[in-house]
This record gives C-alpha cells, sequence and structure tokens, in this order.
C-alpha cells in the first residue's frame, strides 16, 4: 500500500511538471481554423428549432426502440449532410422554414403518440425532415471556415443532440418515462406549432 | 511512509521545481523552423484532419471485418502511403479537395453500412486510399530535399494510429458499441457530404 501510494505520489508530481512545462506557443494559426470546429460545433445549437426536431429523432428511435433506435441516428447525419451540401451548392429549396417546423410538429406527434409506422416509414419520414434540417445550416455556413472541422463540429453536435434525445428516451422501460416521453412530445408539437407561426407571421 | 521515501520524494519535487523554472527561449514559430523531417512527418499526420480522418475511419473500418483485414491494413496502408508520397515528389499532383472528399464518404459509408468487405477488397481499398493520400502529401512537399525522411514519420504514424484504433475495435462485442462505431462511420461520411459541398461550391 506504502509503494502504491508513493508511486501515485511520483506520478502526479511528473504529470504536474509536464503540464506546467513551458510549452512553444504557436501565436499564428490559419485563418478561421482555431474557430472553425467551434462555431461548427455550436452551429446546431444556436436555433431551439434544430435541437428539439433533433431530441425528438432521439426520443423517437428510443420508443420504436431496436433497429430505430440506431437506425436513425445512422442515417439522420448523411440525409441532413445531403440537404448540406444542396444548401452549400446554393440548390433552391422551397418551404425550407415551413419543412423546419412541420417536422417538430410531425416528430413531435409521433413521440407523443408513440407511432410505431414500419422502420422504412419512419427513416424516410426522419430522412426528409433531415433534408431541410441540413439545407438550413449549409445555405448558413459563414465563409472563412476551414470546411473540414466545421463540418466535423457540426456533424459531431448534431449526433450528440440525437444521443441526448436517446439519453432521455432510455427512460420509457418504466410506466412513468412512458408518459413523461408523451408529455415531452407534446411540447415539441407546441413549439413547433410556435415555429409555424412564426414562419407565416 | 518511510523517513528516506520521505526523502526520496522531496528530491523529486524539488528537481521538478528546477526543472519547471529552467528558462526557455518561446520558439512561436514552428512553422518556419521545423522539427526535423521525421517528426515534421508524424505531426503532419496528427495535426491534418484530412489525412487523419480517413485513417482512423479506414481503421475502424478494419477493425470492424476482424483481425485478418486489420493486419492487412495495418502493413499495406502505411506501405502505400509511402509509395505514394514518393510518387507524388516526382509528379505534379493537384490538390483534389473535391476527390479527398470521397475518402471520407467512401470509407465513412462503408463503416454505417457494416458493410461485409472481403480481405481482397479491403486490401486494395487500403492500398488505395493510401496511396492517394500520400500522393497529395509527396507533392507538397517535393522541394524538400529530406521529403523520403518526412514520408517515414507519416507512414510510422499512420501505423500507430492503425494500430490503435483497431485494436480498439476488434475486441468489441456488446451491441451499443458496434452501433457507436457505426455511427462514427455515418459521421465521416456526413462531413464528406458537407466538404464536397463546400469543395463544389
Amino acid at each position: 500500500m506504502k509503494a502504491s501510494k508513493e508511486i501515485t505520489t511520483r506520478f502526479a508530481i511528473t504529470l504536474l511538471t509536464l503540464l506546467l512545462y513551458a510549452q512553444a506557443v504557436e501565436a499564428h494559426v490559419h485563418k478561421g481554423e482555431a474557430v472553425s470546429f467551434l462555431s461548427g460545433l455550436k452551429h446546431p445549437i444556436s436555433g431551439l428549432d434544430h435541437v428539439v426536431a433533433m431530441i425528438a429523432v432521439g426520443l423517437w428511435g428510443a420508443q420504436l426502440g431496436a433497429p430505430a433506435i440506431w437506425v436513425l441516428p445512422v442515417a439522420f447525419p448523411m440525409v441532413m449532410a445531403f440537404g448540406g451540401m444542396l444548401g452549400l451548392l446554393g440548390v433552391p429549396l422551397p418551404g425550407m422554414e415551413i419543412g423546419i417546423a412541420a417536422s417538430a410538429i410531425l416528430l413531435g406527434a409521433a413521440v407523443m403518440m408513440e407511432l410505431r409506422p414500419p422502420i422504412a416509414l419512419a427513416a424516410t419520414l426522419v430522412g426528409f425532415f433531415a433534408i431541410f434540417h441540413g439545407y438550413a445550416h449549409g445555405s448558413e455556413l459563414p465563409p472563412g471556415e476551414s470546411g473540414l472541422l466545421y463540418s466535423l463540429g457540426f456533424v459531431m453536435a448534431t449526433g450528440c443532440l440525437h444521443a441526448v434525445g436517446i439519453s432521455i428516451g432510455l427512460v420509457h422501460r418504466w410506466n412513468w418515462g412512458q408518459r413523461w416521453l408523451r408529455v415531452a412530445g407534446a411540447a415539441i408539437t407546441l413549439a413547433g406549432i410556435f415555429f409555424m407561426w412564426k414562419v407565416f407571421a | 511512509m518511510t523517513r528516506s521515501s520521505r526523502h526520496r520524494l522531496a528530491i523529486t519535487f524539488a528537481a521538478a521545481l528546477l526543472f519547471l523554472l529552467l528558462p526557455l527561449r518561446a520558439e512561436a514559430h514552428l512553422p518556419t523552423i521545423g522539427l526535423g523531417p521525421v517528426y515534421d512527418g508524424i505531426f503532419h499526420l496528427l495535426l491534418s484532419p484530412e489525412d487523419l480522418i480517413p485513417v482512423i475511419a479506414l481503421a475502424l473500418f478494419a477493425g470492424q471485418r476482424g483481425t485478418g483485414s486489420s493486419r492487412r491494413v495495418l502493413w499495406i496502408l502505411p506501405v502505400a502511403w509511402f509509395a505514394g508520397g514518393l510518387t507524388g515528389m516526382f509528379i505534379a499532383t493537384p490538390r483534389a479537395s473535391a476527390l479527398t472528399c470521397l475518402s471520407f464518404l467512401l470509407v465513412g459509408g462503408l463503416i454505417a453500412a457494416n458493410a461485409k468487405l472481403s480481405l481482397p477488397l479491403t486490401t486494395a481499398l487500403a492500398a488505395i486510399l493510401g496511396f492517394f493520400h500520400g500522393c497529395l502529401n509527396g507533392s507538397g512537399i517535393n522541394r524538400f530535399n529530406d521529403g523520403a525522411y518526412f514520408l517515414l514519420g507519416l507512414a510510422l504514424s499512420v501505423f500507430v494510429v492503425v494500430a490503435l484504433f483497431t485494436s480498439f475495435v476488434i475486441p468489441l462485442r456488446r451491441q451499443w458499441t458496434l452501433i457507436v462505431v457505426r455511427v462514427a462511420g455515418s459521421w465521416v461520411a456526413a462531413s464528406g457530404l458537407l466538404m464536397l459541398g463546400w469543395a463544389l461550391r
């Protein structure tokens, strides 16, 4: 025990030394590279309409169980990125904001009513809405960023939002959890109605 | 803790403190002084996500396919990278960012789909991917006399990265851990799609 304590203390001192060791300063990073990953990471969580829809996908996946619980988070980023590519290329997509608001309404309703369509239909519905979300992100990407780092941050943040939804959705195994998930679905639908009202207001 | 071990710890602590107080010159401009060709090659991979991510992705894919594919990729990828780099040093290769995106898309898509690629096809994929990325790297270093050492460092770090990630994926057995690998693949593919849009913009 004494020996292991001593080893731990020595290890801590070495670690502290390495951490405090004076490193060379790399002050001149390329333009945009230092912030690109973080700004990509921040982009999907900067709009409530995107956040609620992504979480709804996770909640619905958790309600549906396997294989939807993993098919949706695997498929969504790729379809969303396809939408993002359309946005980057400037391909016109009418009704983008309506599509985003409708995604919150319908995905929220699916969670609220605990709908259980065939997996192909659920994936198609989620993929359809993913195009609108991706397009919105793609058309808003700021110039002067590192494309790769921004894209990585952006996709990872979206994936993490799904993971949050799935993690919350795991309460579905309990009766009280099922009721609260339905309440959460209703709240998402209401938020979607608010976003739709804002589109037409 | 005995008196002698306390004494030894005090000496270690004092040595660490002296080491920290040692004045060092701030070398802020590493791009101009470099770290030597081998270390430059090693750090090039670790600091270039456009090269690092395809290597990690291919390692994840090889890990999904098992020990045989992993062993093959472990040796083929660094060798192909080195060969491609040497080739690239002598031929003018354009900076094909759209083609780089395709490697993200292809390998990420294969991971997400958990594609059952045969061993010869996986080997061919590693050879083509390594040669292509090596060529791009090589064309950027043809002005330097010690390019081969740079490529050696690069190939060594490719070897280490592949070894680390394949050994991480191969023992995975639980369903959710395998899904996490597939989700990571979908993120790589999604980033590739976004980068493609960025490149064609």
